[in-house]
């Protein structure tokens, strides 16, 4: 404990006794991201440890794809991270393309990164606002939620649905862009890179945020390994990696674009201010992507053909994706029928809650919900 | 390194490990006696040629006949990966953890715990995490059945839709 608590005169006689409190905190906790639940064990305002509880979202998507088969299962895979659908729907797409060997059309995975990308910003605007909503500040949140709306609007316009998207199929897209989608695209990323200065000034660069967020639960790049952190949360710790760069998948080849890392400007590399301000780098990036993709598409077919009843050969792969919350491993072991064998998911946010009984150690309370909030963990995507 | 040569690699080193290699289909993979796995993992580990610092997945399938844990590696220093298998008895799985290694492995081998039923021999705090503690059985094994309902909350229940629809076909 500080100094000033050390120097409190203490008399032997004390009745006063300290004793470690067990605390309570979610499932329905507002700061916890979904449905959580910690069992955290403190002395005063210090944890010795908190304990994740998870599963309380547990749906079994995984069991459902075994029943579902292929084509059926792409709507459940929005389930899986509903804040960044797009994410699963290109991870099972892919997965069951590399089985089946299929290719997909130029324009259709153009089609997919700009959706992603999309997504990509959505998420991580709702990650920076929920960041503000958690240390105590209301105007970020509602700020963010503002520019999110829009590329809701504009995904909703491109598929039909606001969060749930089911748009992608095995060998592309289901639908092309329509029609003057494109300007209105460019429109929003001209909104959007000033409006990102304008967050940092209100908020990022904040000496509030700073103090909040700078030096609390850093992570060595050596452990965020060990521990499979995995997309921000491993780049925040120093780790050059990004699947879309080093493995390049679907037209990432074609776009130039830089992979930020942390460098601790504001305290320790790999702090939680690190993995905060990742999500607004990784957003300017984004757009740049966008852009790219916008002003190239090629023409042609956004679908490949592939037959309605899928049937993949034997076999077993793993594909990975560059999601929101970083790279996501679809695991798919097909036995040659209609319906896959077996199915896993490999998501950011399993390891990253793994890793919080760990980081919690000598952490305050209040700095766990900047802990699971620069963490970015969903729920969701936990459980499965 | 390409995965089909780091299996080589593995095939010289501990001849009578690695039960076989595949070839096929798109991933390959290499099978691993579950008596010898923790020392194949250590090695590529710590072999600096090899260096997969990072158990990026681990994860159980049912093969009916037997199930397999499927250990995903990768080498950020070298940007390489491997899969390796075990195959175990499906009436009493076992196997060594590796959470020695990779402290990802922690809740992956809990989870394949939970909904296979795998049980990991020196694992740090093997139990139950997506579903509930005194949940029977294990869902991802392919012979489970979902039980009829749990502390008195029935888990299926009749459609009357479809009820009405069976009345309309008389």
């Amino acid at each position: 404990m500080s100094d000033a608590v050390e120097s409190i005169p203490r008399t032997d006689d004390s009745t006063l006794r300290t004793e470690e409190m067990t605390l309570n905190m979610g499932p329905q906790h507002p700061s916890t991201h979904g449905v959580l639940r910690f069992v955290i064990r403190a002395d005063g305002e210090v944890m010795r440890e908190a304990v994740p509880d998870v599963g309380y979202l547990h749906r079994s998507i995984e069991k459902i794809a075994e029943k579902v088969g292929y084509h059926g299962f792409m709507p459940y895979t929005d389930r899986v991270d509903y804040v960044c659908a797009m994410f699963t729907n290109q991870g099972w797409g892919m997965a069951c393309e590399k089985l089946g060997n299929i290719e997909v059309p130029r324009r259709g995975e153009y089609c997919r990164v700009i959706a992603a990308e999309f997504n990509r910003i959505a998420s991580h605007l709702l990650t920076v606002g929920l960041m503000g909503m958690d240390i105590g500040a209301m105007t970020p949140f509602l700020h963010a939620l503002r520019e999110r709306e829009m590329i809701n609007d504009l995904i909703e316009e491109l598929c039909g649905a606001r969060l749930t998207f089911n748009y992608m199929r095995i060998g592309g897209v289901a639908w092309d862009l329509p029609p003057g989608w494109r300007e209105k695209a460019l429109a929003y990323l001209d909104h959007l890179e000033p409006i990102l200065e304008e967050y940092n000034a209100l908020f990022s660069y904040n000496q509030i945020c700073v103090q909040r967020l700078a030096n609390v639960a850093p992570i060595s790049a050596e452990e965020a390994i060990n521990y499979n952190l995995v997309g921000p949360n491993l780049r925040a710790s120093g780790v050059k990696w990004d699947v879309r760069k080093d493995m390049p998948y679907s037209a990432y080849r074609d776009f130039d674009f830089d992979v930020p890392v942390g460098r601790g400007q504001w305290g320790t590399v790999g702090d939680s201010m690190d993995r905060y301000m990742m999500r607004i780098y990784e957003m300017r990036e984004s757009a740049k992507i966008l852009r790219q993709a916008l002003t190239n598409m090629p023409d042609g077919p956004v679908l490949a053909k592939v037959v309605r009843n899928f049937r993949p050969p034997a076999g077993e792969c793993q594909v990975r994706v560059e999601s929101a919350r970083g790279d996501q491993g679809w695991y798919v072991v097909s036995d040659g029928t209609g319906y896959p064998w077996r199915v896993h998911v490999r998501t950011g946010s399993f390891a990253a809650m793994g890793m919080i009984q760990k980081l919690s150690r000598g952490l305050m309370i209040a700095d766990l919900v900047v802990l699971i909030a620069s963490l970015d963990v969903i729920a969701p995507e936990i459980d499965r | 390194m390409e995965p089909l040569k780091i299996y080589e690699r593995l095939k010289e080193r501990y001849p009578d490990a690695v039960l076989e290699t595949s070839e096929k289909k798109p991933d390959p993979f290499a099978v691993i006696d579950p008596a010898a796995l923790l020392e194949v993992c250590r090695h590529l580990h710590g072999d600096p040629e090899l260096a997969m610092d990072c158990l990026s997945n681990e994860t159980g399938v049912d093969f009916k006949d037997r199930i397999e844990v499927v250990y995903h590696l990768f080498s950020y220093r070298h940007r390489h990966g491997a899969v390796l298998k075990v195959r175990l008895p499906r009436d009493a799985p076992r196997v060594a953890s590796v959470e020695g290694i990779w402290k990802s492995a922690n809740w992956m081998e809990r989870e394949i715990f939970d909904l296979l039923g795998v049980n990991f021999n020196g694992h740090s705090d093997l139990r139950r995490i997506l579903m509930p503690e005194d949940w029977p059985g294990h869902p991802l094994r392919k012979d489970f059945v979902e039980p009829q309902e749990y502390h008195g909350i029935a888990t299926v229940r009749e459609s009357p839709i479809v009820r009405l629809d069976e009345h309309r076909k008389k």
